[in-house]
């Protein structure tokens, strides 16, 4: 998550939704909270039943909507514009919570005077290269403290998003000062300075042709945040993958952690930024990565182009100031974890027995490989991407190119089932006999027959106990992955191949239990806290160390397994302990539910106000103290200021929070991390019925944008046949199915509640089209086309955007041809196009058409339907 | 007439009477996430009953039947939830009403007073319950119930009749209902009947004060026709907006008055038959 990583320091939820009913004002955008967090959601009822403003922002009124007191309405993709106005009416009538920005942002930091802005370039920064269609970010950093990029940095561009996530970035800084500011905030080049110029353009009237929001209600929004905001009162606002899912989604995120910092909200009781997840443990597989760039902890994934010896890595990837000044002792000790006796300082601890990276290799990358036939096998666990993958089409025509392809799954999913039962074979654009690919489906256990962890939405590790074993092949991915390792293991046993002493050198002694020799959970959980030098579970990161003589499989979660007691399995009612809840599961780092929260208390040390405390200085105690885990050196004092030579935490000033970044300040400009900007820009969606009004650059210049022969992409407002798709697309979820659907799709009392795909299209686009509510409609893209039943519903409305009225159709996403619950996959009609940070495919804005009436392939098939329009 | 009497404990368990439990469906902070209908078709065992999208805003439930016994409705409106001063809000003011509908467990049941197996009692806890191994499918409850909940389920060939126990084998154990457990906004509130009557009471002043319009209690009234319900709600507009009846009766509470009416009408065609004799002979 670099959006909150470049803006905070870590990558996770600044709060817990439990501290969501301590907000004053809960802004809740690019979610639909109720429909998707419902349990989670007593936390927002709670604040508005104690009078709390519940403003949701989205394109369609959802059940999320009608929860909330205010519903504003917006064209899908236009976030950052609505935001930006929030930002500049803030800037414009000093509304920001100054005391705060001074002192806890990088407000008064001054730039280089290479930075350009967009203002400059319309709508470009500095370091833009038209060849290579990246940026080179040097021009971005503080003045005087330019980070040179080696030439192997450079290549790395595309692979840097989740490195980028977790803070750090500030490496060169010495003392943790930046060399050169302003307190008064007046120099031209501070950051505030250059903040105010960037976001001047976003006036009411601009934002409204943008987003469709009356400029009325953008000033109403901007001064019900700062009403509820500075020492008395707090706002909050919640996202998921309403932002994410966009070309420019991480600077969404870097939007509302833009207004959080101006108005004083982040480490603070009801404040903060709130990421809802999108299933059970995603926060739990970017901790402890499912993702190709990044180790446990978010330390980088060596690259290929880099210079091989562990200092040359050590030296790039910590940090002077801040806990990332740590990180040698955290990457040691993974690779004790990993290789033990094996790993000794002489080898480098086996640093070159690591995998190292040497292009983009997320999900769609490798979807492209397949065709292509350098990626000759895949192993789908957990993701049934034949439904869930953004233009599915193509995902479902590149498993046939596949030499093999393993699926574990509860259910003979969409994605195991491709080569017999598709729209492909349906349609016999793709016969069975042809296919080649060799399928193996391996049945899995569920959740509730087998122990383990989920690290929800709020970095809370939660354990959960094995209920019954679990039926006949069906077995556990922990089970799976041992084995599966075991035996490879085994059969390289006595190889004298180097490339073959990664795998033979690893720990790998897990112990078994019962008949089906189901690895100990609890074990790994184990390894993951960590090992001190005398064998017992370490109980925090800092006593970590980078001589090989402690070991820890993934140092933010050092602590988790403290004493030996498993604390991810507490379950303490909450009635029985204080507000924080501490002993209710474990929440990464060191317990911590709110992060920052030294910014709870000004630079003091004193809360900024009775009603909203949370961690403050104990004078007479010498220590930060309070309802939380402090999120500070516990002892060092609010007027600490680091010695020269300090080093780490230590070189941080005691008045500043963010003690992951290098200068320990929230960043309302950052300098590095992020491939796309420093600051949020509005760009069109890759696909979109209107050009940019703001600059001449569209859209974001660092999309990913994999055009192929299966992959087109809508033509764009301007160019030659833009008008075949007049309509904005947005795809998203609802509360009775799960993401893909093997999860609900296939159980008859969730697959009843919503039964079949449908579509939601205003009566005015209704009547526009001629579509019967209950009837069937065709919506197509240069895709695919695909049929769905017809809502018609005043939940639904056009918005009136540059001028004119546009129409928006919203599809839930979940469906496919299996299970119970059946449908055409709307992720067929969506391109693969992507963020540039974090590879995320743009799954809530695109153009489409609509029709009435049944896809015309299945039309031909079948005869006329009886009765459909 | 065997009537139940509106007092806290059931009347005809003497000593086995426990305090008279039930619902109260706070309707304001329902999110429409239907766990309430997945955790009772899971406790009790209950079927899916068709797969069929009904093109009825997020509705493809319906009713309450055999097989369905919490239901919610999904009504959408054009005016606003909250009424404010107007601002924040884009000038197309909407609502969308969601309410889990369940079983009332009449104080005075027709169901339980027109079965005549016995099939259906009253509880200890003063629930209204059919016993699955006594009813013998006559259906003579199901036009009784002024609210149409109880069905008659032909799929197993018998046509015996079902609905909401209110969770008897989980609640005569000191567990609340399935419904009410599962329910993450405690919308669904169960617990005994006259501390859920004064908390609604309070509960629908904190919301005309929140200024939600049209807010109101129904069914929690021990004088309207069934005496007051075992399972009521509140309510953002008109009872008849969601589905349910305004002012619904018990129609056995008439049944006397009816008899009488039968009676004194008999007696006066009687009288008639006998002066038209007696004029004969006269």
């Amino acid at each position: 998550m670099p959006g909150l990583g470049a803006s905070f320091g870590r990558g996770g939820a600044t709060t817990f939704q439990q501290d969501l009913a301590n907000s004053d004002c809960i802004v809740i955008m690019g979610s639909n909270a109720a429909e998707c967090h419902p349990v989670g959601f007593q936390f927002v009822m709670e604040a508005r039943e104690k009078g709390a403003e519940v403003i949701h922002i989205d394109p369609r009124y959802t059940r999320t909507s009608a929860m909330s007191t205010h519903f504003l309405r917006l064209r899908a993709g236009s976030d950052i514009a609505l935001l930006g106005g929030v930002i500049n009416h803030i800037l414009q009538n000093g509304l920001e919570f100054r005391e705060y920005v001074e002192h806890y942002t990088n407000a008064s930091v001054i730039i280089d005077d290479r930075f350009l802005d967009t203002e400059d370039l319309d709508g470009l920064f500095s370091g833009w290269d038209p060849g290579e269609r990246q940026y080179d970010t040097t021009s971005w950093s503080y003045e005087d403290m330019r980070v040179s990029a080696s030439a192997g940095e450079r290549e790395q561009g595309g692979t840097m998003g989740e490195q980028a996530g977790h803070g750090g970035q500030g490496a060169a800084l010495s003392h943790g000062e930046p060399p050169h500011e302003d307190p008064a905030l007046e120099h031209p080049r501070c950051v505030f300075q250059i903040l105010k110029r960037h976001f001047s353009r976003y006036t009411p009237e601009m934002v409204e042709q943008l987003t469709g929001v009356p400029a009325a209600q953008v000033v109403w929004l901007a001064e019900t945040l700062a009403r509820n905001s500075g020492r008395e009162r707090t706002s909050a606002f919640v996202y998921a993958v309403g932002w994410t899912q966009h070309t420019v989604g991480v600077q969404y995120i870097r939007s509302a952690s833009i207004i959080q910092l101006l108005l004083g909200n982040v480490g603070r009781p009801g404040g903060g930024v709130m990421a809802l997840r999108g299933h059970a443990t995603i926060q739990g597989s970017t901790d402890i990565p499912t993702l190709y760039n990044i180790l446990p902890g978010y330390i980088p994934m060596p690259h290929v182009h880099e210079d091989n010896s562990l200092e040359r890595f050590l030296d790039v990837y910590s940090s002077y100031a801040g806990f990332w000044g740590r990180m040698p002792s955290y990457f040691i000790s993974l690779l004790k974890a990993w290789w033990g006796e094996a790993a000794t300082p002489e080898n480098g601890y086996c640093f070159d027995r690591l995998p190292r990276i040497s292009d983009d290799h997320s999900m769609y990358q490798i979807a492209l490989g397949m065709r292509e036939k350098t990626v000759k096998g895949l192993i789908c666990a957990g993701q049934n991407p034949a439904v869930g993958s953004a233009n599915a089409g193509l995902y479902r025509r590149a498993m046939a190119d596949l030499d093999w392809l393993v699926v574990r799954d509860f259910v003979e999913s969409e994605t195991a089932a491709f080569w017999y039962d598709s729209q492909e074979i349906e349609d016999g654009d793709l016969r069975t006999e042809d296919i080649g690919t060799e399928v193996f489906f391996l049945p899995a256990a569920a959740q509730t027959e087998k122990s383990g962890s989920y690290t929800n939405t709020q970095r809370l590790v939660q354990w959960h106990h094995k209920a019954v074993e679990p039926r006949g092949d069906c077995r556990s991915e922990l089970w799976f992955y041992y084995h599966l390792g075991r035996i490879i293991r085994e059969k390289l046993s006595g190889s004298g191949e180097a490339r073959d002493r990664g795998v033979l050198d690893l720990t790998w002694a897990y112990p078994t239990e019962g008949e089906i020799r189901e690895p100990s959970a609890e074990a790994v959980l184990a390894e993951i806290n960590g090992f001190g030098p005398d064998g017992r579970p370490i109980g925090a990161y800092t006593e970590l160390k980078d001589d090989g003589s402690t070991s820890c499989g993934c140092w933010i979660y050092c602590g988790v397994y403290a004493g030996g007691q498993n604390m991810a399995a507490r379950r303490k009612p909450w009635t029985e302990q204080p507000a924080a809840a501490p002993e209710w599961g474990w929440a990464w780092p060191a317990n911590r539910r709110i992060l920052y929260n030294r910014a709870s208390a000004d630079r003091h040390g004193k809360p900024w106000s009775e009603r909203k405390r949370w961690v403050w200085w104990d004078a007479d105690e010498g220590k930060w103290t309070g309802e939380d885990v402090p999120d500070f050196v516990v002892d060092m004092p609010p007027d600490y200021e680091p010695p020269d030579g300090a080093r780490a935490e230590k070189a941080l000033r005691g008045d500043k929070p963010f003690i992951m970044q290098g200068d320990g300040r929230g960043w309302l400009f950052a300098p590095s991390g992020l491939v796309d900007g420093p600051m949020p820009v509005h760009y069109e969606p890759d696909e979109s019925p209107i050009e940019n009004l703001l600059y001449g650059q569209r859209s974001n210049p660092v999309r990913q944008q994999l055009r192929r022969p299966r992959n087109p992409h809508n033509p764009a407002e301007g160019e030659q046949g833009a008008d075949r798709f007049p309509y904005v697309l947005t795809t998203y979820r609802l509360t009775e199915h799960h993401t893909g659907g093997g999860m609900s799709r296939y159980v008859e009392h969730l697959a009843e509640l919503q039964p079949a795909l449908f579509c939601e299209v205003s009566p005015q686009l209704a009547a526009e089209r001629g579509l019967a509510n209950g009837g069937w409609a065709t919506i197509s893209t240069s895709r695919a086309e695909i049929e769905a039943r017809v809502l018609v519903t005043n939940r639904m409305h056009p918005v009136t955007v540059d001028g004119r009225t546009l129409h928006q159709v919203g599809m839930p996403f979940h469906y496919g041809p299996r299970g119970f619950a059946r449908g055409d996959t709307p992720n067929d009609l969506l391109a693969m196009v992507m963020d540039p940070n974090v590879h995320i495919q743009e799954s809530k804005a695109a153009t489409c058409t609509i029709r009435p009436g049944r896809r015309a392939a299945r039309r031909q098939r079948r005869g006329p339907e009886p009765g459909a329009g | 007439m065997a009537r139940f009497e509106t007092e806290s404990r059931p009347a005809g368990y003497d000593g086995a009477a426990r305090e008279r439990v039930g619902f109260f469906t706070d309707t304001s902070v329902c999110i429409g996430c239907k766990a309430c209908e997945v955790a009772c078709k899971e406790w009790n065992l209950l079927p899916e009953d068709g797969f069929v999208f009904t093109a009825e805003s997020y509705d493809n439930t319906g009713a309450l039947g055999s097989e369905t016994w919490r239901h919610v409705a999904f009504i959408e409106q054009d005016v606003p939830l909250i009424q404010t001063a107007g601002d924040g809000d884009d000038g197309n003011p909407m609502r969308w009403l969601m309410s889990s509908d369940v079983c009332k467990h009449c104080t005075s049941a027709a169901c339980l007073n027109v079965c005549p197996t016995g099939a259906l009692f009253r509880t200890e806890l003063g629930t209204v319950v059919v016993q699955d191994d006594i009813c013998n499918g006559c259906g003579m409850c199901v036009p009784a119930c002024p609210f149409g909940v109880i069905a008659r389920r032909e799929r197993d060939g018998d046509g015996r009749a079902w609905k909401c126990t209110l969770c008897y084998d989980r609640t005569k154990d000191g567990l609340t209902p399935a419904c009410a457990a599962a329910c993450p906004t405690e919308s669904i509130q169960y617990g005994p009947l006259d501390e859920l009557r004064g908390r609604a009471a309070q509960r629908l002043e904190s919301v005309q004060q929140q200024g939600f319009a049209g807010a109101r209690l129904y069914g929690e009234d021990p004088e309207d026709g069934v005496d007051g319900f075992g399972a009521f709600f509140l309510l953002l507009d008109e009872p008849q907006v969601y589905g349910l009846p305004p002012d619904p009766v018990d129609p056995t509470k008439r049944l006397g008055e009816m008899w009488g009416a039968a009676a004194a009408a008999g007696a006066a065609l009687a009288l008639g038959v006998a002066a038209s004799l007696l004029g004969r002979r006269g």
